[in-house]
């Protein structure tokens, strides 16, 4: 089941993680992006941490953590072809985070809470 | 906040799916649905049209019109052969660039283009100085640029293509006359093009008709001209950078230098003229390592710690064509080209080649 941030970020709970990636909304208002900076894996991070960088053609922008947690992957795979965020927003995944104790995603919206937010 | 002006290709921009974003008080399409990385490698492999009808468009008539103007701009007008462009600067008293501009000889006028956003201030500049310049109001100004451009223009009118790089003439099309230049400020072979407004859309789909020729968006006009080494004006230049500073040098011919027939008599001459050839900074490529793009205004460090910046990036991004980030930045001229130097982005250091422009080979047709 999926959920949404107000920063356009989509969430996956796959086991005891999370994994994390931007909407297809969030990668067209952004525009093509061409470089993709990840956090590295281990790293703790506190909620609406800014750990991922994203330049797109157009700007700079930073993408921070859902949830606080620690990254357990990155997808290296972007690093290379930041272009996939474009093509398939929802496959192309950032990172996977375990939520630190006491998390819950049920506070976060769902698909039509996030297509009404976006219109 | 004043109204938006809008060029008389505004419902096709919309028809085609734009993003529209103000610029320079004007609302212009930065993309299209193909995209900002799309729009660039299209033109660089077919040909691309611009609406860039936001720039000014200028009249100087009368026989002391190159004349006068060369009090203003040190570049050889008086010496523009009829049917032939050239790129000047207007500068102020202190040796600073107010504005750059391509001026044409048309015969009995000079026709100028000058950025949109220095549009006014130019025309109250020429006025100030004594010169009638007299705006044109009712046309618009297409730019097609890319290898395919000639075969594109040309299919409407064949004239076109005898055309050199920096010819301009009028031609007619459809009962219109056509003031048509080939050049443009994407590095690519190509052409500007002047219609009255009320043919402009007409004229705009009979290109978009031809094979190739897609709408391409302000921002890989951007991206395009950062590839091809060309400054901005207020960004790689304005009034407090002069032109040796900024790279431009090359735009003030011998007449008009120390020695020259007609050197100086424009404003800020005393500056600028020693300073061409020993200027201490000056605009140069960097080619950044790794794919970070390096912004305008990233500071610029000669080490990988400690001390004090040592210049600025004006203009950055990525390079389409080129798959890796390219900037543009003022340094120390002295710095060797291939020398690293840093750039400073989010707290770290990233290492950056000082680098010749063009990034891109520019593919003029001489």
């Amino acid at each position: 089941m999926l959920k949404y941030t107000p920063d356009h970020e989509w969430l996956r709970a796959e086991g005891d993680e999370i994994v994390v990636g931007i909407t297809a909304h969030a990668s067209e208002q952004l525009g093509d992006v061409v470089f993709i900076e990840l956090p590295e894996v281990g790293r703790e991070v506190a909620q609406g941490e800014e750990i991922v960088v994203i330049e797109s053609v157009k700007a700079a922008s930073d993408i921070v953590a859902p949830v606080a947690g620690t990254i357990t992957a990155v997808n290296d795979a972007l690093a290379d072809a930041p272009g996939d965020v474009n093509a398939d927003a929802m496959a192309a995944w950032f990172f996977r985070i375990r939520p630190a104790d006491g998390v819950s995603l049920d506070s976060f919206m769902d698909e039509a809470a996030y297509q009404a937010l976006t219109g | 906040m004043t109204e938006l002006r809008r060029t008389p290709l505004y419902d096709l921009h919309i028809e085609l799916g734009a993003r529209m974003v103000p610029f320079a008080g004007w609302e212009m399409p930065v993309q299209y649905p193909m995209g900002v990385l799309g729009e660039h490698l299209h033109t660089r492999k077919a040909a691309g049209l611009f609406d860039v009808s936001h720039m000014g468009q200028v009249i100087l008539r009368g026989e002391d019109a190159a004349q006068a103007l060369e009090r203003l701009v040190p570049a050889d007008i008086m010496g523009l052969a009829r049917g032939r462009q050239r790129y000047g600067l207007f500068t102020n008293d202190k040796g600073g660039i107010l504005d750059d501009l391509m001026v044409a000889a048309k015969g009995d006028h000079l026709l100028l283009v000058v950025n949109a956003a220095c549009a006014e201030q130019d025309i109250a500049h020429m006025t100030e100085a004594g010169l009638t310049p007299e705006v044109v109001t009712d046309r618009a100004l297409l730019a097609l640029q890319g290898p395919g451009a000639e075969a594109a223009l040309a299919a409407l009118v064949p004239a076109a293509a005898d055309l050199r790089f920096m010819d301009a003439a009028d031609l007619a099309w459809d009962g219109g006359t056509l003031w048509v230049s080939r050049s443009g400020y994407t590095g690519e072979d190509g052409f500007e093009i002047s219609i009255h407004e009320s043919r402009a859309v007409d004229f705009a789909r009979a290109l978009l008709a031809q094979e190739g020729v897609a709408p391409i968006g302000l921002g890989a006009r951007d991206s395009l001209r950062l590839e091809a080494g060309l400054p901005l004006y207020g960004h790689d230049m304005d009034a407090g950078v002069t032109p040796a500073q900024a790279g431009l040098g090359w735009s003030i011919p011998k007449v008009r230098r120390a020695g020259g027939a007609r050197e100086g008599g424009f404003p800020g001459a005393g500056v600028i003229l020693p300073e061409l050839g020993h200027a201490e900074r000056t605009r140069r490529g960097l080619r950044p390592e790794g794919r970070a793009p390096i912004r305008e205004g990233t500071p610029v460090f000669a080490g990988a710690e400690g001390g004090e910046p040592i210049g600025r990036v004006t203009s950055g991004g990525f390079g389409p064509s080129i798959g890796a980030p390219v900037a543009m930045a003022v340094l120390p001229a002295d710095i060797p080209e291939g020398a690293t130097v840093y750039a400073e982005l989010r707290g770290k250091r990233l290492p950056a080649a000082v680098a010749p422009m063009p990034f891109v080979k520019p593919t003029y047709k001489r």
